[in-house]
C-alpha cells in the first residue's frame, strides 16, 4: 500500500507517519505533485492556523493537486477543516480546497474553555467502513477551536458546547476532526480501517 | 462528554526520568520511553515531560528522545524545558511532539508566548507556571529546575495566568510549589482562583497523593487534567484503578 503524507509545511508529520508506521505501513511524506496524485491513500495533516496553511499550500502549487485526486483522501484536524469549501478563521473568510461541502466555523463552547482540547466521545450518524469496530461513546483525541458544523455529510458527531462533526465523508474525502494518531486504540483501528476502503 | 485528563509528568534529567520532592534531591525513576509506554498502556491521557536541566543550561536543540517517544506512543505529549524560540519550539514539534510547554522563557521574554502561537496556533502552546504561596498572595518563581537557580518574578500568578491566554496559550499547567511532591492534595484555592480568570484549559499539578485529591480538584477546582508524577512512578497509584475509581464517583473519564 503507498501512502503519502502531503507536506504541507504546516503540520506536525512525524507523529502521523509513526502512527502508520505501528500499522506497518511505509507512508512518505512528500510535496511532489506526481508522488501524490499516484499514491493509492493520501493524507493531509494539519496543525495551526488555516489562512496560513492555505497560503502555504497555494504557495507550494498544491491546490490544484489535491483538487483532482481520485483515491481515498483523508484530512486530519487542521486538514479536515482545509478539505471545506469555506474556512471563517483570521477575520475574513479563507477559500479552503472545496473538496466537501460546506463552511468551518468557530466552535461555540459555551463559555467552557477554549481550545476543545482532550479526549471526547464520538457518536455514529452514519455507517461507513471507516467505522467498523468504532462504537458510540469511544474517545478520540481532539485539539482545535473551529469545525464543521453536523451536516449530511457526517459520519460521527462529537459534542463540546455545541455537536460538530467529528468524522466527514463525501466521495472518496474523509475528514477527522480529531488525531487518530493520538487516539490510542480507536484512532490507530480507524487508520486501520482507512486502509481498507476501496479505491 | 469531554474527559477530564490524567496526566503522569515525567521530569527528564540526563536522558533519565527523574523526581524530586519540591524540585530537589532527585531520583532515578526509569527510561523515558519505558515509562511512557507503560503509562500509555496504563490509560494515561497524556504525557508531559519535563526536561528540568534545559532551562538552566540554555539548550534548544530537541533531544533525540522526542521523536522516540512520539514513535513508541499514540497519546499526546507534551515537551517542556528550554524553550526559548520558535525555532526550538518548532524542533520538538517536527519531531512529534503534540505540544510545547514554556515557563521560565515566558516569563524572561512574554512575546514568545505571542510568537509561538503566531507559528504554530494555540492548540500546540502550554505556559507553564511554578506557583508558591506568601501571606496569603499566590507569587510566580522562575527556574525552578535547579533550586540554587530560582528566581523570584516579581509576577502575580493570577495576572500571568490571565496574560498568558490573552497572549495565545492554549493551555494553563499551574504547579503549586507549596504542594509539591508532598502528596497532601492538590491547591483546590489556588486552582479555583486560576480557573476563575482563564479562559483555555487548566492542568493541575502538585500535590496529588491519593485518589480522593483527583476528585476533589475535578469537582471542586473544575480543572481539565490532573497531572502527577511520583505518586504513579512509586505505584502509590495505579491510574487504571484511579481511572476506574473516579468514574465511580461521578466523574467523565475515559476507561
Amino acid at each position: 500500500m503507498s501512502l503519502v503524507i502531503v507536506d504541507t509545511g504546516v503540520a506536525n508529520l512525524s507523529s502521523v507517519k509513526f502512527a502508520f508506521d505501528r500499522l506497518g505501513v511505509d507512508a512518505t511524506i512528500s510535496d511532489n505533485a506526481e508522488t501524490i496524485t499516484q499514491a493509492e491513500r493520501v493524507i493531509l495533516p494539519g496543525v495551526g492556523a488555516a489562512p496560513y496553511a492555505m497560503k502555504r499550500i497555494n504557495a507550494k502549487g498544491l491546490t490544484p493537486v489535491l483538487q483532482s485526486l481520485t483515491q481515498p483522501v483523508m484530512g486530519i484536524c487542521l486538514g479536515m477543516q482545509l478539505i471545506f469549501e469555506t474556512l471563517e478563521e483570521g477575520g475574513s473568510p479563507v477559500k479552503g480546497l472545496g473538496l466537501v461541502p460546506g463552511t468551518i466555523t468557530e466552535l461555540d463552547t459555551k463559555n467552557q474553555p477554549s481550545p476543545h482540547m482532550g479526549w471526547n466521545t464520538l457518536t455514529k450518524r452514519s455507517d461507513d467502513i471507516l467505522l467498523e469496530g468504532i462504537n458510540d461513546n469511544d474517545y478520540a483525541y481532539f485539539v482545535h477551536s473551529f469545525a464543521a458544523p453536523v451536516s449530511n455529510i457526517t459520519l460521527a458527531s462529537s459534542e463540546y458546547g455545541e455537536k460538530f462533526s467529528a468524522i466527514v465523508r463525501h466521495k472518496n474525502v474523509y475528514g477527522c476532526q480529531f488525531h487518530p494518531e493520538r487516539s490510542s486504540r480507536v484512532g490507530a483501528k480507524i487508520l486501520e480501517n482507512f486502509l481498507k476502503v476501496p479505491a | 462528554m469531554l474527559a477530564r485528563r490524567i496526566i503522569p509528568c515525567l521530569d527528564v534529567r540526563d536522558g533519565r526520568v527523574v523526581k524530586g520532592v519540591q524540585f530537589r534531591n532527585h531520583e532515578d525513576v526509569g527510561g523515558i520511553v519505558d515509562l511512557a509506554l507503560r503509562y500509555a498502556a496504563e490509560g494515561a491521557d497524556e504525557l508531559v515531560f519535563y526536561d528540568i536541566t534545559a532551562s538552566v543550561d540554555d539548550r534548544t536543540v530537541s533531544p533525540d528522545w522526542v521523536s522516540k517517544v512520539s514513535r513508541s506512543i499514540d497519546i499526546p505529549f507534551s515537551v517542556a524545558g528550554g524553550i526559548k524560540t520558535v525555532e526550538a519550539a518548532g524542533a520538538r514539534l517536527a519531531s512529534g511532539a503534540d505540544k510545547i510547554s514554556i515557563n521560565s522563557p515566558a516569563l524572561a521574554r512574554p512575546e514568545l508566548i505571542n510568537e509561538l502561537c503566531d507559528a504554530y496556533g494555540r492548540q500546540c502552546v502550554v505556559v507553564g507556571i511554578d506557583t508558591f504561596e506568601e501571606n496569603g498572595t499566590y507569587r510566580v518563581k522562575s527556574h525552578t529546575g535547579d533550586p540554587d537557580k530560582t528566581r523570584e518574578t516579581g509576577r502575580k500568578t493570577l495576572d500571568w495566568a490571565a496574560e498568558a491566554a490573552e497572549r495565545g496559550a492554549g493551555e494553563i499547567v499551574l504547579n503549586c510549589m507549596n504542594q509539591d511532591g508532598v502528596r497532601k492534595g492538590y491547591d483546590i484555592k489556588q486552582l479555583s482562583a486560576v480557573r476563575e480568570v482563564c479562559a483555555v484549559p487548566l492542568i493541575a499539578s502538585g500535590g496529588a497523593g491519593a485518589t480522593e485529591h483527583f476528585e476533589d480538584v475535578f469537582k471542586q477546582a473544575n480543572v481539565d487534567g490532573a497531572l502527577a508524577a511520583s505518586v504513579f512512578h512509586k505505584s502509590v497509584i495505579a491510574i487504571p484503578d484511579l481511572k476506574r475509581d473516579l468514574k465511580a464517583r461521578g466523574i467523565e473519564i475515559r476507561l
